[in-house]
């Protein structure tokens, strides 16, 4: 290999470098025929990925530091933001906050939270297998909110022993979520409908399937004396426990309920991360998302993938309902909890589409919405919890774009002056 | 007019990046009134300086004078505001508007608070006859030919008050006949008194409309204000390069009677049904290096793509070891052993976000050493990178970095090193030492000749016709989608090529 280091790093332009015609003299009578490609002749943009898809897609600083270090960064922005919004609606930050603090961290309201984030949790991941390939599962709230119904009745008709009459529950809201989501994914890639819209148009016609079939001539009972129209219950063999017996087995002991399924949200969390890292297929699905062109190129059929993703993103919809639904309710009624699909949205962005990401935020979420009951206490709206979060999400999507960018232009930096000083591997293999 | 103060006159530009300088104590002299071509290899430079020039950058060192009076600009507009303008390589237009709306898009004229149309439209008229450009106010930008967007940049710089206009490579995206027609409009510009200051690699176009020519090389000038006519194209490359050019050649013949690829009267339509590939037959050996030369745009990247199966031919077949597999998908025939230089590395060939070793994996992703079964085998890929990074020279710290933070021929390297991994049957090589170092270039051409030795069966394409010719078994000549000659390598001159592609006739074509 040539020892000539040649390259000018920061702004190589890779087109071809020696004139076409050099052997020849009379070239002014030569037409025009070299043409370099301009769109490869440029010199590489470090923000070639516009920040909106960076964020939706979760690309954010790479290095351990910074990616701790920016959420934590933004949090304290966004507290002090808070403060302030606090402030102006006339009410003491400190003190408002600091009877939030107090109020979500008994032990009633962390059992509520740890519900409540379980719910999140798995929305926000149905959201994030979407968003890791640029796709929009907008209709992740249709897609929990159909399978949520359609599996509590079957649940409520069937009465089976022990393990088998959850098992059919949650793999029949599994395949009922996974197929509606599946009607988007096709409509793409046979009609090129727009998996935004799609999903949103399944969502109000989820929502009037639902309306049309919660009712006492169909699947919802007769309950005499009750305002709420429902689905049969689940027979106790086909409940599922809380997980309080098992905690205070190992000694700690919580009030309330715990779902029992929330191992169930956290092996979702470990085996999507598994997929997306360690897998062929979800290596296939990262590329997707971060260039449709190159995936393309490398051999992925993007029509396949896109509904194979789809029907996954409902798969895992389809789960959100299923911890309140075998563990609370044990039926469809219109006390159902609702919007969990929005609010994952919002998650999936908070959490960088990360496991772990989304989990911290789910709670974070979570831990808002229960102690914003106390607020009213303290003279405080309630609704104040609602600029909490959007300040939330705001601040830790700008920071971390701009950490982003930031750590890429040190990065292109410290490679060139890595370069210049002679540090490259094929160097120091050579030593 | 040599007594004039020069319009532009730069004084010992000197401009350091971390770690490398870009530019290093240039002087470059520009009289008012004359078409001034700068010259220089890709990275020579040329790029940075323009964009000190322009507002862009701030030189670390030296000065700046327009007209005679030390300036310092801070963006481009100040440039502006001292009448320098420039014509991006890359139009930045808003194709859903007219011509008039998109010139004087950010400088409106206003007349009682509203946008004054019809003085504007009237200026845009007098400008273009002025400068001898036909362009009608009102079409909408979508609607214009790559030659005509390029006309209404350069009416927008001349809208705002340009005196001095810096074209960045303007003939790139052009056809011949636009080329003609864009250095016709230039010589009207220089004849109304402005200056022009042209950005190319490409030395006959330098020649031919030049008044004056610098050459930069390694950032710095080696040579200012040549006269055209007094220097040849082979001592302006010579400048440019700086030593002897490695010779692209073949030695003995390696090819055998085995056709690898076969490819029989393809055809690809466009979506409105006219036809870029137009009944294309190609036969590729073992052994052999198949050239095929033509005007970029004339149905190379089509037909490469259906070779590839990223597109689908709609009729011929394409043949691959005996077998038919127009119908297989992309993923299939890159298991069998068809690997893939693309074109453009950016869009087809890497992800940018990605590591050095998940670029290794990218295209091979269902091969050894990349995965074992349904999972991704990291130490396997991790390990096969660091062999092609020491075996192709690639110039990268590390091999966790993401390869958007290597330079362009560095990740070129790469995706060559990756394609020629895994011992295939079949490689379709577009622009394969496309931005590479002279030194890297004869490396890959080596790497080439080894795999053709071994039968390698290769399609290459390249603008540069001395690759095509000294790489080349057999070559051909793609125009309009057809395959319309085929041409000896050993005893054609690129001058010949060069007008087979443009469609004259070679008269003695073999």
């Amino acid at each position: 290999m040539s020892d000539d280091k040649r390259d000018l790093p920061p702004e190589d332009t890779p087109a071809v470098a020696k004139p076409a015609e050099t052997s020849a003299d009379e070239a002014a009578e030569t037409p025009s025929v070299a043409k370099a490609t301009p769109d490869a002749a440029r010199p590489d943009d470090p923000d070639k990925v516009p920040g909106w898809q960076a964020i939706l897609r979760g690309l954010g600083p790479r290095g351990l530091g910074l990616k701790i270090g920016a959420p934590v960064l933004a949090l304290l922005i966004s507290l002090v933001i808070t403060m302030i919004v606090l402030r102006i609606s006339g009410a003491d930050p400190v003190s408002s906050i600091q009877s939030m603090v107090d109020y979500g961290t008994t032990s009633n309201s962390i059992v509520d939270i740890l519900n409540r984030a379980t719910r999140y949790y798995l929305s926000a991941i149905a959201v994030a297998i979407g968003f890791r390939m640029a796709l929009f599962n907008i209709g992740v709230d249709g897609q929990y909110r159909l399978a949520a119904l359609l599996a509590a009745s079957l649940g409520g008709a069937i009465t089976l022993p022990a393990p088998f009459g959850q098992m059919l529950v949650i793999v029949a809201a599994m395949v009922i979520g996974g197929a509606w989501a599946s009607i988007a994914g096709l409509l793409k890639v046979t009609r090129g409908v727009s998996e935004v819209i799609s999903t949103i148009m399944l969502n109000a016609i989820a929502t009037g399937i639902i309306a049309y079939l919660l009712n006492t001539d169909r699947l919802a009972a007769d309950r005499p004396g009750s305002n709420s129209v429902a689905t049969p219950d689940i027979p106790s063999s086909g409940q599922v426990g809380p997980l309080n017996g098992f905690l205070s087995n190992i000694g700690i002991d919580l009030p309330g309920r715990l779902y029992g399924l929330l191992p169930v949200a956290v092996l979702i969390g470990i085996v999507f991360w598994v997929v997306i890292n360690r897998t062929r297929f979800g290596f296939d699905l990262k590329i997707s998302g971060l260039s449709p062109t190159a995936a393309q190129a490398s051999g992925v059929s993007a029509k396949r993938m896109v509904v194979i993703t789809m029907v996954l993103s409902g798969v895992v919809a389809g789960l959100i309902g299923m911890p309140e639904l075998l563990g609370a309710s044990y039926n469809y009624s219109l006390n159902f909890p609702a919007g969990l699909g929005f609010t994952g949205i919002t998650v999936a962005l908070l959490g960088r589409n990360h496991p772990v990401g989304i989990a911290l935020a789910a709670i974070l979420f979570a831990f808002l919405d229960q102690s914003s009951d106390i607020l009213q206490e303290v003279q405080v709206p309630k609704e104040i919890v609602g600029v909490m979060q959007g300040v939330v999400v705001l601040t830790v999507v700008i920071v971390y774009e701009l950490v982003r960018r930031w750590e890429i232009r040190i990065q292109q930096k410290s490679v060139a002056s890595e370069l210049a000083a002679g540090h490259t591997v094929a160097g120091e293999a050579a030593k | 007019m040599p007594d004039q103060v020069p319009a532009v006159r730069l004084t010992s530009i000197t401009k350091r990046f971390p770690g490398v300088v870009a530019n290093r104590d240039i002087d470059l002299e520009i009289q008012r009134g004359e078409v001034h071509a700068l010259c220089g290899e890709n990275g020579a430079g040329k790029s940075t300086l323009m964009k000190i020039l322009y507002g862009m950058q701030r030189p670390d060192e030296g000065t700046i004078e327009i007209d005679g009076e030390k300036v310092s600009f801070r963006t481009p507009a100040d440039a502006i505001a001292r009448g320098i303008g420039m014509v991006h390589q890359h139009f930045k237009l808003a194709d859903n508007l007219t011509v008039l709306e998109n010139v004087i898009l950010g400088a409106e004229p206003r007349k009682a608070g509203r946008i004054d149309f019809g003085s504007a439209r009237e200026k845009i008229r007098a400008m273009a006859e002025q400068y001898g450009m036909r362009l009608d106010p009102d079409t909408l930008v979508e609607e214009l030919g790559v030659g005509d967007r390029q006309r209404v940049e350069i009416i927008k710089v001349l809208y705002r008050g340009a005196k001095v206009l810096i074209l960045d490579e303007p003939t790139a995206v052009l056809v011949p006949q636009e080329v003609d027609e864009l250095f016709g409009n230039l010589r009207e510009l220089r004849a109304e008194g402005l200056t022009v200051l042209f950005i190319s690699h490409k030395l006959d176009e330098v020649l031919s409309v030049a008044d004056s020519i610098s050459v930069i090389r390694r950032g710095t000038t080696v040579a200012t204000r040549l006269n055209p006519r007094e220097v040849t194209s082979r001592r302006l490359a010579e400048l440019m390069v700086g030593s002897e050019l490695p010779t692209p050649e073949l030695r003995e013949s390696t090819v055998t009677e085995d056709v690898e690829l076969a490819v029989k009267d393809l055809v690809v339509l466009t979506s409105e049904g006219r036809p870029v590939v137009d009944g294309v037959t190609l036969d590729i050996r073992r052994g052999e290096i198949v050239g095929l030369a033509g005007v970029e745009g004339n149905g190379q990247s089509e037909l490469i793509e259906t070779i590839m199966g990223i597109r689908t031919a709609d009729s011929g077949t394409i043949g691959f070891a005996g077998e038919d597999v127009t119908g297989w998908t992309t993923r299939r025939r890159r298991e069998a052993g068809i690997a893939y230089i693309p074109e453009d590395r950016h869009r087809h060939g890497l992800v940018l976000e990605g590591s050095l070793w998940e670029n290794r994996i990218l295209g091979h992703q269902t091969e050894k050493p990349n995965s074992r079964g349904p999972w991704i085998d990291r130490r396997g890929a991790r390990r096969d990178t660091t062999r092609i990074v020491q075996e192709y020279d690639v110039r990268t710290p590390g091999i966790e970095v993401p390869i958007g933070a290597l330079s362009g021929g560095n990740q070129q390297k790469l995706i060559v090193g990756r394609e020629m991994s895994g011992e295939p049957k079949v490689l379709i090589a577009a622009h394969p030492t496309r931005g590479i170092d002279v030194g890297a270039q004869a490396a890959i051409w080596e790497h080439l000749r080894r795999a053709r030795a071994a039968g390698l069966a290769v399609l290459l394409i390249s603008a540069d016709l001395e690759e095509l010719i000294g790489m080349s078994d057999t070559l051909h000549v793609i125009l309009r989608g057809r395959l319309v000659a085929e041409v000896d390598p050993a005893n054609v001159t690129p001058e010949e090529l060069g007008s087979a592609m443009t469609g004259a006739t070679v008269e003695d074509a073999s």
